[in-house]
C-alpha cells in the first residue's frame, strides 16, 4: 500500500483545529473540536488502534463535548463570545521553532510498523510469550495493565474518580 | 479491493470538507450542528470502509455503532442546551 490514506486525515485534523481557534463564539469551538476528536479517532482507526480509537470517541467527541455544554451553560451569555487578542510576537517566533525541533526529533523515529525497531524487536515478544506463564491472564493488553503495571493503573484509576468527583461536585449543584 | 477502498476513502474524506466548511463558517449555529451531523455520518461510513481494508469488518462495525450512538447523544445535549438556552 504505497498510498496512505491517513494523509487527508491529517489535513482534516488541521483544519478542524484551525476552525476552532478562528471561530468567534465557545460553542462553535466546542462543536469544531468535537469533529476534530473524530478525525483523531479515524486516524488511531486507520493507524490500527482500534482500543485507542473507541476511548478517543467516547472521550473526546462524546463525552469533552457534552460537558463543555454543561459548563457553557451554567455561564453568562456575554461570556461565550471570545475577544481575542494578537499572539504576542515571542510566541509567533518560538512557536514554529518548536514544531520544526520536534519534526526534526520525530525524523528519527522508527518507520510505522517496522519489526527491527526496539519495540517490536525485544518488548513485544516479551510480553507476547512470557505474559500468560507469569500472570496466568490470556489477554495481553490486560495483562500488561492489570499485572506488570498495576500500580501505575491504579493510580490512573485514582486520577479519574477525582476527576468525576470533581465534575459531579460542580454541575451537581443547585442553581443559586 | 483495497484500490477501490481506497478511492471511496478519499472521496468520502473530500465530502467531508464540504461539511467542513458549513460548521467552520456557519452563519448560526443550527448550521453548525447539521453539519456536524453529516460528519459524523460520513464518519461511520469511513470506519465500515476502513474495516473492509483491513477485513476487520466485525470490529470495526462495533465502533461505528458507538460513533452513532455518540453522535445522538452529542444531537440531544445540543437540543438541550439551545431549547433551555434559545439560539445565539
Amino acid at each position: 500500500m504505497s498510498y496512505s490514506f491517513e494523509l487527508p486525515l491529517l489535513i482534516l485534523l488541521i483544519l478542524t483545529a484551525g476552525g476552532a481557534i478562528v471561530v468567534k463564539d465557545l460553542i462553535s469551538s466546542v462543536l469544531i473540536l468535537g469533529s476534530y476528536s473524530f478525525f483523531l479517532a479515524l486516524v488511531w482507526a486507520w493507524l490500527g488502534a482500534v482500543d485507542v480509537a473507541f476511548v478517543e470517541a467516547v472521550v473526546g467527541a462524546g463525552l469533552a463535548t457534552v460537558f463543555f455544554l454543561l459548563t457553557l451553560f451554567r455561564m453568562a451569555p456575554e461570556h461565550i463570545l471570545i475577544q481575542r487578542s494578537p499572539p504576542p510576537i515571542s510566541a509567533v517566533i518560538a512557536l514554529p521553532l518548536l514544531g520544526l525541533l520536534l519534526l526534526y526529533a520525530a525524523s528519527d523515529l522508527p518507520a510505522f510498523g517496522d519489526p527491527q525497531s526496539p519495540a517490536s524487536s525485544h518488548i513485544s515478544p516479551y510480553y507476547l510469550e512470557n505474559s500468560l506463564r507469569e500472570t496466568q491472564t490470556p489477554n495481553v493488553v490486560t495483562a500488561v495493565l492489570m499485572d506488570y503495571r498495576a500500580l501505575d493503573t491504579m493510580l490512573e484509576t485514582g486520577v479519574i474518580f477525582t476527576s468525576g468527583m470533581a465534575c459531579w461536585l460542580l454541575l451537581g449543584r443547585k442553581h443559586s | 479491493m483495497t484500490g477501490f477502498s481506497l478511492v471511496v476513502l478519499d472521496v468520502l474524506a473530500v465530502l467531508i470538507v464540504v461539511y467542513l466548511y458549513r460548521v467552520v463558517r456557519g452563519p448560526t449555529v443550527y448550521d453548525r450542528i447539521l453539519g456536524l451531523n453529516g460528519i459524523s455520518t460520513k464518519a461511520i461510513i469511513l470506519l465500515v470502509v476502513i474495516g473492509t481494508v483491513y477485513e476487520r469488518v466485525a470490529m470495526f462495525v462495533d465502533i461505528s455503532t458507538g460513533y452513532a450512538l455518540l453522535n445522538l447523544v452529542g444531537a440531544l445535549a445540543l437540543a438541550k442546551y439551545l431549547e433551555q438556552r434559545g439560539a445565539l
